[in-house]
């Protein structure tokens, strides 16, 4: 890419990083969130509202909670310190979280999709094969919901690459560790005569959301013309 | 080893209250109309429903007690199913939808026994499709092998049949009949069929509104079923010389006259329709029907300007169904000798 600056280039490969691993973490937790929701039980709506919370939460304010709980002198941000080594605030774990936590619904939302519109007749018939629980969930239940689940991360991944708020409030504005794609732009764009830089690190993070969506679309028929559905 | 089922369960208004017995190698079928309980009992035999009470002991061993708190899941049951939507796995091929109960098994068939089952019921050439590139017809045949191939107790087929068209109810028939012939298990065919029952099963659950009318053979308990068409009788016959041209059918009771049906010593199953027997008080001479059978009426009832006479002949079982009138003409009650002329018979081979 000579287009691009070496510092530039780093901010996307930053945020690719970023972004693949908070979907990746997010994911198994996803799965579970949406197989739970997908069944009926008492509290339902509840854990639905709190699964969609970060959806209508201010980003800004949910990093400056992250902040408090994480930051080293915060509760669990001390324990993590003390007992495992491990510091999220300032680092790119710690924007990682943010992001995990706010394309988690995204994820959710789509697997659970997947998930109620299965025919639960398949997996009756598993158990009469001799299929038990998790033996199902491996071998019917989620090679079935596979599109959705690949949409949902494509979705997460392309939501993540744009989070700005959260990450600067908890994390800040580090090159090299949390300067994401969002955030270089931001950068760019407090520096005089940095325009030309804002626009074509714009110019690519819409690219790459556009590509991304098209990637999601195209994995999505295949999945379902190979569900033969 | 056999099957002894009782059940009573509620659901909603609905009332389920049954008890029978099924003999292993043999075909039990569930018979009677829709909303009678059927799909009912096989998912409470197969573990997909809890009953509130009941006792169901397969091959000796209690899969459910209610009162001793036993309750077998499905995955353990070892019960095959084949539902009438056949329900194979979308995103497996043939074959290894045909594996996924084996490879279950706790007694995993060996793999000559494998190839046989895949061999009996035809499916060599479809091993690698995928199922939405199979015929209805094609894919009950797979959810038939799948089933066999986990080695269950219990065979169980909820109405394999109706979602497929006369033509491929055809095709799949003789496959059941092979499977019947040779299977070592108790096989419950649930149907609302009086054809499919007559020419698959061995004993008959007759279920209405969730309680048993009655049980018994396939060959006493059918005929004078069936309403727009009703049963006469089924019996069940062995191939014999061929005469004129045509087979002779020996059966308890005496022999039947059908145009050719295949070698001698073959058995083979007759079905009559009930309004294909005409009675006579007299032997007729000088008739085109060449079935002519003495026989001892046991029972007339009468329904309006309809009758249905009961009659044996040895240890069959015929019903026909003429009007009242002739009733009255011909004096016909229970205890006199006449003669039944037999208009038309059907013949499936076994």
């Amino acid at each position: 890419m000579p287009f691009l600056t070496p510092d530039e280039i780093e901010a996307l490969l930053l945020s690719l990083k970023i972004a693949s691993v908070a979907v990746a973490v997010a994911l198994p937790f996803a799965v579970a969130t949406a197989l739970i929701l997908a069944r009926s039980f008492r509290g339902k709506a509840l854990l639905d509202g709190i699964v969609q919370l970060p959806l209508v939460l201010p980003p800004v304010a949910m990093g400056f909670l992250l902040l408090v709980t994480f930051g080293t002198r915060g509760g669990v941000g001390a324990f993590l310190k003390d007992h495992f080594g491990i510091v999220l605030v300032f680092r790119w774990t710690g924007a990682v979280l943010a992001s995990a936590i706010f394309t988690f619904p995204f994820q959710v939302r789509s697997i659970r999709l997947a998930l109620e519109a299965q025919d639960m007749g398949l997996d009756e018939a598993a158990r009469t094969l001799g299929a038990g629980w998790f033996d199902r969930l491996v071998n019917i239940t989620l090679p079935l919901a596979l599109p959705g689940l690949v949409a949902g991360a494509i979705t997460a991944f392309a939501g993540a690459l744009g989070e700005f708020g959260a990450i600067i409030t908890f994390v800040s504005n580090i090159p090299g560790e949390t300067r994401t794609l969002p955030l270089a732009i931001y950068t760019a764009l407090q520096t005089p005569g940095g325009e030309a830089e804002a626009a074509r690190l714009s110019a690519l993070s819409i690219l790459l959301a556009f590509l991304f969506l098209l990637g999601a679309q195209a994995i999505m028929r295949r999945a379902t013309a190979k569900a033969g559905r | 080893m056999s099957a002894q089922v009782a059940i009573r369960h509620r659901q909603g208004d609905f009332t389920l209250d049954v008890e029978f017995t099924a003999a292993a190698g043999g075909v039990t079928a569930l018979f009677g109309p829709s909303g009678s309980g059927k799909s009912s009992i096989v998912h409470a035999l197969a573990g997909l429903t809890r009953p509130d009470q009941g006792r169901i002991v397969l091959e000796g061993r209690t899969v459910l007690d209610t009162r001793a708190g036993i309750f077998v899941p499905p995955e353990k049951r070892r019960a095959g199913l084949v539902f009438q939507d056949a329900r194979l796995f979308p995103h497996m091929n043939v074959e290894k939808n045909l594996l996924f109960g084996w490879r279950r098994s706790e007694m995993r068939a060996s793999a000559p026994d494998v190839s046989r089952t895949i061999a009996l019921l035809g499916l060599e050439p479809l091993l690698k499709r995928a199922p939405k590139h199979l015929s209805g017809g094609e894919k009950s045949r797979v959810a038939l092998g799948r089933a066999l191939l986990a080695s269950p107790d219990i065979l169980l087929l909820d109405e394999p049949l109706a979602n497929l068209d006369a033509a491929r109810r055809a095709d799949i028939l003789p496959w059941l009949e092979r499977l019947r012939d040779i299977a070592r298990i108790p096989i419950f065919y649930v149907s609302h069929s009086l054809d499919e029952v007559a020419r698959l099963a061995d004993r008959v659950v007759l279920l209405d509104a969730g309680r048993v009318r009655a049980q018994g053979s396939v060959f006493d308990l059918l005929a004078g079923l069936g309403a727009e068409k009703p049963l006469g009788a089924v019996l069940q016959a062995t191939v014999g010389d061929i005469q004129d041209g045509l087979s002779t059918l020996l059966f308890d009771g005496g022999v039947l006259l059908a145009t050719e049906v295949g070698q001698p010593g073959k058995q083979v199953r007759v079905r009559i329709g009930a309004d294909e027997i005409l009675i006579a008080r007299e032997a007729p001479k000088a008739i085109s029907a060449n079935n002519i059978l003495p026989v001892t009426i046991s029972n007339v009832r009468l329904d309006g300007m309809r009758a249905e006479v009961e009659m044996h002949c040895g240890s069959a079982r015929l019903v026909a169904r003429i009007t009242a009138a002739s009733v009255q003409r011909l004096q016909l009650k229970a205890g006199i000798c006449a003669f039944a002329v037999i208009k038309s018979v059907i013949v499936e081979g076994g």
